[in-house]
């Protein structure tokens, strides 16, 4: 009797834990994701930040000694170097890869009978591997052996294109291939987005009279903002965290001719002993990216949630 | 004289199609025009690339340049090729995707069908993990590795990519499902369906296409990663980028551009397969991790 009252009782509670439990599921089965996000992205930022704090060289050595490591990094030499390619890189990249994508999408946008065999090819680099491309291209602009050799077989003899192995010209080899590899990817955005144009708006303006040029510079490419802004936020996202290509493509060199950021940061945690500078810049890379996502974030959430 | 203006009207018409076919076309030979030399430059013999035309197909056709980065060309101090890097690829790569993918389908399906107060921050949150600079994990992350033991290790690669797949994955998922009409969740709940049932039965069955998605964009992401597999698998479990990187930046002996081309090739081989025959999901992919919305 009391034996049955009591399993009753246990079974009610348990009823009511299991009841709780499933309207807890939804947030139990989110709950490992979360937590991995919190600690190994949110955490892991905390810990560079600290590291960059401290007296690390080989190994973390957690010893404050405050902003000694930003301090060295903007004495670095080297960390101007970065920072000058990275702008010479990042605003080329960007804009060309803006004015190419562009480009090919208006004039594939053109009723062509071959764009579904053209528009995979602009496209296929992106599915490559940056080392892939970087190791295609090492050897293409090979001095001696690749396009310099071809010119000079064709006849032209004093054709010289030695960029790979010139210090100063280095760094446009790195934007050369970086737009091979990207300005298929800004085609495809830009395409998607004047397919996405209103056609009545189009005609319109056509029954007034409007020439094609006049068209795209007053209609239809300030519709394209929204792609305009995803391009450039993509890319400059890539500009930064740009690592692979360099690698395969230069090495950084010739000498640091083609040092960035994210080579940089590498070179100085885990070859050069001074993992807090190498943590500080990555702090001041992160900050960069920052600064370019988390409005753009923002301002994406808000607006899918003022929609709903 | 109006069918003079409208001849010429025809005329500049024909010669702008002309000219804008030209401009596509010549710029479809620049794109193709590295994986083209990569392609012929893996089937010569060494003497040809040294003495022949770089454009030009191989006079001497031969797959030795591919045998040989397959299972012959050295890499640091082994001379087995990249076949055993192509592997580890291979071990990284099934279960970083299936993970990371099936994560991504749950926590899509919590954010959209069973929401929370401050779900839209949980997204976002999540969401920006997808677009830091990885500089800023590497230190913690090859700490964290080594005090678990899985440092260099395939184990840890998997584990690093589900980590930094999960924002991608999940945002995948969630947008898709952010248009599966809640009515269907409803009239199951109403017949007693459950959290993992409604899941199972219902969202699942119609989650095809972005399955495909996402796994096509973790399948290229992480088969191309370099910076992940440099910092925590450098050894003998290194990932296929790692081995060509050292295979064709090794300084010592004679350069074998052939080889270097051919193992190129192999590690492009199954990205640009996957490209060929679902293309289309590629993109739709890489859209959707630029422009959420």
């Amino acid at each position: 009797m009391t034996a049955t009252t009591t399993l009753t009782a246990s079974g009610r509670r348990s009823d009511r834990a299991i009841g709780w439990l499933q309207g807890q599921l939804p947030k139990l089965v989110l709950s490992p994701s979360l937590a991995i996000i919190f600690v190994f992205v949110y955490g892991f930022i905390l810990w560079t930040i600290v590291l960059s704090f401290s007296k690390s060289k080989m190994l973390p050595l957690y010893q404050f000694a405050g902003l000694d490591a930003y301090d060295r990094l903007w004495s670095q030499p080297n960390w101007y170097v970065a920072l000058e390619n990275l702008a010479i890189y990042g605003i080329l990249y960007i804009g060309l890869c803006i004015v190419l994508g562009l480009l090919l999408a208006i004039l594939l946008d053109q009723r062509i009978r071959i764009e579904g065999v053209l528009r995979p090819i602009y496209l296929y680099p992106m599915a490559l591997s940056f080392i892939v491309t970087g190791t295609a291209w090492k050897w293409f602009l090979n001095p001696g052996l690749g396009i310099e050799k071809v010119m000079h077989d064709w006849g032209w003899a004093s054709f010289t294109f030695a960029w790979l192995i010139n210090p100063d010209r280095a760094i446009y080899t790195i934007v050369i291939a970086a737009i091979w590899q990207s300005s298929g990817f800004v085609m495809a955005m830009f395409l998607a987005g004047l397919r996405g144009i209103d056609q009545e708006l189009i005609r319109a303006a056509q029954i007034d009279g409007a020439s094609a040029f006049n068209l795209y510079r007053r209609i239809i490419i300030p519709q394209l903002r929204p792609a305009f802004l995803s391009a450039f936020i993509v890319l400059a996202h890539m500009a930064i965290k740009s690592y692979d290509l360099v690698i395969a493509l230069t090495g950084g060199g010739p000498g640091n001719a083609t040092e960035l950021p994210a080579t940089f940061m590498y070179s100085y945690t885990f070859t050069r002993n001074q993992m807090a500078v190498g943590a500080a810049s990555a702090v001041i890379m992160l900050m960069t990216i920052m600064a370019i996502i988390v409005p753009y974030l923002y301002s994406e959430l808000r607006e899918s949630g003022r929609g709903r | 004289m109006a069918v003079s203006v409208q001849a010429t009207q025809i005329g500049t018409a024909r010669f702008w199609r002309v000219l804008i076919y030209t401009t596509l076309i010549v710029f479809a030979v620049m794109y193709l025009l590295p994986l083209w030399v990569m392609v012929v430059t893996s089937f010569k013999t060494l003497d040809e690339v040294h003495e022949g035309h770089m454009l030009a197909l191989p006079e001497h056709f031969t797959t030795e340049a591919w045998l040989s980065a397959w299972g012959t060309a050295c890499i640091g101090l082994t001379c087995e090729g990249i076949s055993g890097y192509f592997w580890n690829s291979i071990k990284m790569v099934v279960p970083a995707v299936a993970i990371s993918t099936l994560a991504g389908a749950l926590n899509g399906y919590v954010l959209t069908k069973w929401r929370f107060p401050g779900h839209k921050w949980i997204f976002g949150l999540m969401l920006f993990g997808c677009f830091i600079p990885f500089q800023v994990v590497l230190v913690p992350m090859a700490q964290m590795l080594g005090r678990l033991g899985i440092a260099n290790s395939t184990t840890g690669l998997v584990f690093v990519h589900v980590v930094y797949g999960l924002g991608f994955t999940t945002l995948f998922f969630r947008n898709y499902y952010e248009a599966f009409p809640n009515e269907l969740i409803r009239a199951a709940m109403m017949d007693g369906a459950g959290f993992f049932r409604i899941f199972w039965r219902i969202l699942l069955p119609s989650s095809g296409p972005i399955i495909v998605v996402t796994v096509i964009f973790q399948f290229t992401n992480i088969w191309n990663d370099f910076l992940f597999g440099a910092s925590f698998a450098a050894g003998e479990s290194a990932p296929m980028t790692i081995a060509l990187n050292n295979l064709v930046s090794s300084s010592t002996g004679v350069k074998e551009y052939n080889v270097h081309m051919a193992a190129a090739m192999i590690a492009a081989l199954p990205t640009l397969l996957v490209y060929v025959v679902a293309g289309r999901y590629f993109v739709r992919g890489l859209m959707a991790g630029a422009v959420k919305g």
